[in-house]
């Protein structure tokens, strides 16, 4: 088997990520999509630090997952916050801009 | 760490070819399931799978932190989050935007063309792995703190402060300001009084059916007229469609029942044995 292998599985599963934001409704869903196109990634740069021999890809996925983690605390707030306002959490509703 | 070549394994080419494609079908589950608890739990399992490639990809610290960081803590969040808010049924299919859907398709599937096509056709070096079958190796989580404290100890202090403003953040966000005053149990009770005339009802509400065949919370109760009391049932049960009918609405099967329960005794024993 080819190293590339993973390269592949990661872009499979960014492009279903990227999907699922362009598709789902629900904002948590739609956050979800989110986290595993961050997920993606982190699989390419674990597989780009074994093919070049050097750890900082390895780093950097340390340093993905750290920001998700926090970028997951914050939106996930918003959400709430935005249900307890409009009693949904559909993306469509929120259109309190819309004239 | 000299590039002497990798080989994988054959016990790692199998672990590949079993985990990735349940990967990519959860992952497809995220996109087509209907319940956003289901998404939830496909996610999991990407993420465990995941965890397990991390190890497999001689990277064993970061596996160690996808399985306590993501499904531990993230997904949890979610989980958390989704019985906070999931009660409403907010993923109808019907589109808001006219031809949203094909457009988003086409999009996905141009991303995932563009990618396999930059994948296929990139030269990539011969694989140098990290440890070169040697013990001693960097892959080991020593070498990797070595790497982080060193040339990246800026970068670690810069995340800390990230991490705590999150957190900070994320309960200011969800802080709520009492706006009115409070509602104690002398203002509820005085409103409910005054809605009275409203066709409000001052007692508590009914308790859902217990019937023979189900005591389940999802059955509703029958009123004195023989029909049934939709208040009886949870309101969650309601918004969801789990709602069922009364074993004996409106005078259908009445006769029907008391036949059962005058000449079934064998049924009600077969129902004891099972």
């Amino acid at each position: 088997m080819d190293i590339t292998n993973y390269v592949v599985l990661a872009a499979v599963l960014f492009a279903i990520g990227a999907t699922t934001v362009l598709l789902r409704r629900n904002a948590i869903v739609v956050f979800m999509g989110v986290e595993l196109m961050l997920n993606a990634t982190n699989l390419a740069f674990v597989t780009f630090a074994r093919m070049h021999g050097d750890l900082t890809g390895q780093v950097l996925a340390f340093f993905v997952m750290v920001v998700a983690a926090a970028e997951v605390v914050v939106g996930l707030a918003i959400i709430v916050t935005i249900f307890r306002t409009r009693r949904s959490a559909s993306v469509d509703d929120v259109n309190l801009l819309k004239g | 760490m000299t590039p002497a070549g990798l080989e994988i394994s054959g016990g790692e080419t199998v672990l590949f070819w079993v985990i990735a494609p349940l990967m990519v079908l959860a992952a497809l589950g995220l996109l087509f399931v209907k319940r956003a608890v289901h998404a939830a739990m496909c996610l999991v399992f990407v993420m465990v799978s995941m965890a397990i490639l991390y190890i497999a990809q001689e990277a064993p610290f970061l596996g160690v932190v996808q399985v306590v960081v993501y499904t531990g803590a993230v997904m949890m969040l979610f989980l958390f989050v989704l019985m906070l808010v999931g009660v409403d049924a907010s993923d109808s299919l019907t589109e808001t935007i006219r031809g949203q859907r094909w457009i988003g398709l086409l999009i996905g599937i141009g991303l995932a063309v563009l990618l396999g096509a930059v994948v296929g056709r990139a030269a990539f070096p011969p694989a140098a792995g990290l440890n070169g079958g040697d013990p001693g190796g960097v892959a080991n989580p020593q070498g990797l703190a070595r790497v982080l404290f060193s040339q990246y100890v800026v970068a670690m202090e810069a995340v800390g402060v990230l991490l705590v403003t999150a957190a900070v953040g994320a309960l200011v966000l969800t802080h709520r300001r009492r706006l009115t005053p409070k509602q104690d149990q002398r203002a509820v009770a005085d409103a409910r009084v005054r809605a009275l005339p409203d066709g409000v009802v001052l007692t508590p509400l009914p308790s859902p059916g217990v019937y023979a065949t189900s005591n389940a919370m999802d059955t509703p109760a029958l009123g004195p007229d023989g029909e049934q009391v939709p208040q009886s049932v949870s309101r969650v049960l309601r918004i969801r469609g789990q709602e069922k009918a009364a074993p004996h609405a409106p005078g259908t099967e009445l006769v029907e029942t008391q036949a059962q329960v005058g000449g079934s005794r064998s049924t009600g024993t077969r129902e004891g044995e099972a």
